[in-house]
């Protein structure tokens, strides 16, 4: 196969897969008969451009091919006529171009909104998101979430009956509801992202969750927490080519080699929180992310600011972890001092006990506070309770590094 | 599509002060509406009997009493048109506060 023709079959793909899967969907209420038909029309593509060329509309004839497909294997099931019907009529190419477009926008909403429903397990929300929304391949799914491809079958198996006995409905909410609805759908979006995100994710998932960002934001323009979301997304996601040296250790942001981050992304990003909300969650994190990504160095960086968000953040989504950061923020801010005070403060019923990061912020703190040898001590004791093999390396560094410190100083 | 709503105790009740929704007008509006079809509240279960037929034997005995504080307490037959409008149904009942609600579908069979 050339790469060429792969590359042709993979954009039009990108474009259109959920387009057909959501559309089939809504059609003929069947989910694996539609990604099967969606997967079948790509085969088919690879196959048919290399001998006859790549045709002048791609993504109508992948949903031609998979409409037909679909209209076969129902006829064979001798279904209702009116399905039959109704996928015949679809991407008519005498349909008017925009009234398809219309159709096909709202049928992928839907899609998303049956997925991410809260009558779903969490984990298989975003299992079903990845496979149906995005195309994923269920062994893919099965070794991110480190479990059986056997498995991860059942489970979107379970999770597709389950909206078929059910009848969870294929709906976007309207009206109030809609508010309900939506943080839901967003925090699978989160989840997906952070997954693709951390230290030994697939960072497939990441962009994955970034298409479904800009794709909810284009369909859904009047909710601003969307585009607070996207623009976390850009900024987190442009830093990922300098956030490891070159061992493949994290690097934390002060230590990152700024000219490595993608500047298109975080142009992008800012562009987008300009229409989230003031105190909304994600749009909060957006803006301290924000922060980092426009200072020129990080001696730059506007701490002041940073805490504020926090602060903001601390009351309207409180959490330890959110107190964690607002304690570092703070230290940065007004020094460590002030840091080490908010950081016994956030400790105070012991939610962050174990947790390698608070052992670290304090070991920072205590370090920048002027007591390198107890900073070493606090980053060794993060260091064992680290919860991955890059970021034990990078704590022990630091604590080799507050110890050398510790002995310049001849204490 | 038809759901079984069971009407449950819970141990970790609403704690919001806020008056509870009226049960007789949750009833009539949702009677009106068609969407319930009959439901009831059940006596206790200390009037339970529990039967059962093994090697063609009647087996007859009191109860089940629950261990827990979790029971059901009654139930509703609803009709609605997807989950979505079910759970509406169930939000609107007094005891999705007091206690909690279950829907389960009623099973379609072909044919």
């Amino acid at each position: 196969m050339n790469d060429g023709l792969a590359d042709a079959v993979a954009s039009a793909s990108a474009d259109s897969y959920t387009r057909i899967v959501a559309t089939l969907i809504r059609v003929t209420g069947d989910w694996t008969l539609a990604e099967d038909c969606a997967q079948e029309a790509l085969a088919l593509a690879l196959q048919r451009w290399g001998e006859e060329g790549v045709p002048g509309n791609p993504g109508g004839w992948l949903m031609t091919v998979a409409r037909n497909r679909a209209i076969d294997v129902l006829r064979r099931a001798s279904v209702e006529r009116r399905k039959l019907a109704e996928l015949a009529a679809l991407a008519d190419p005498a349909m008017p171009e925009r009234q398809a477009q219309e159709e096909l926008v709202d049928d992928r909403l839907r899609l998303i909104f049956a997925c991410c429903h809260p009558a779903l397990a969490l984990e298989s929300r975003v299992a079903l998101t990845l496979r149906t929304i995005c195309g994923v391949p269920t062994a893919d799914i099965a070794r991110a979430f480190l479990v059986s491809e056997s498995a991860m079958t059942r489970r979107l198996t379970r999770a597709k009956s389950k909206i078929a006995d059910a009848r969870i409905p294929y709906r976007v909410p309207t009206g109030p509801a809609l508010g309900e609805r939506l943080p839901g759908v967003l925090s699978v979006l989160y989840l997906l992202f952070t997954h693709g995100y951390n230290a030994d994710g697939p960072p497939a998932f990441a962009d994955e969750a970034i298409r479904l960002a800009r794709l909810l934001r284009r369909l859904m323009p009047d909710q601003g927490e969307i585009s607070g979301l996207l623009a976390l997304f850009l900024f987190q996601h442009s830093r990922r080519k300098a956030r490891r040296d070159r061992h493949g250790n994290l690097l934390p942001m002060d230590r990152q080699d700024r000219r490595r981050w993608d500047h298109a992304a975080i142009d992008e990003g800012l562009r987008v929180l300009a229409e989230a909300p003031q105190d909304d969650p994600y749009a909060l994190q957006a803006r301290i992310a924000a922060c980092h990504a426009t200072a020129a160095s990080a001696d730059a960086v506007d701490w002041t600011a940073i805490a504020a968000c926090y602060d903001r953040l601390a009351e309207v989504q409180p959490s330890p972890v959110i107190e964690l950061n607002r304690a570092v923020a703070h230290g940065y801010a007004y020094g460590p001092a002030a840091g080490l005070t908010l950081l016994a403060r956030a400790r105070v019923g012991g939610a962050l006990d174990g947790y390698p990061l608070a052992i670290a912020a304090e070991a920072d703190l205590t370090e920048r506070n002027g007591d390198p040898g107890r900073a070493a001590a606090l980053f060794r004791q993060a260091a064992a309770v680290a919860h991955s093999e890059p970021e034990r390396r990078a704590l022990l560094d630091r604590a080799k590094e507050a110890a050398a410190g510790s002995e310049s100083r001849g204490n | 599509m038809k759901y079984m709503m069971f009407v449950c105790t819970d141990a970790e009740p609403d704690t919001d002060p806020s008056p509870d929704p009226d049960i007789y007008a949750w009833v009539e509006d949702n009677d009106a509406a068609g969407r319930r079809l009959q439901g009831s509240v059940l006596a206790p279960t200390s009037a339970a009997t529990t039967v059962r037929v093994r090697n063609g034997q009647l087996l007859v005995s009191d109860g089940p009493f629950a261990e827990t504080k979790e029971v059901i307490v009654g139930f509703d037959l609803l009709e609605c048109a997807d989950l979505d409008e079910a759970i509406e149904v169930a939000r609107t009942h007094p005891m999705a506060r007091r206690g909690r609600m279950e829907l389960r579908p009623l099973a379609e069979l072909d044919g």
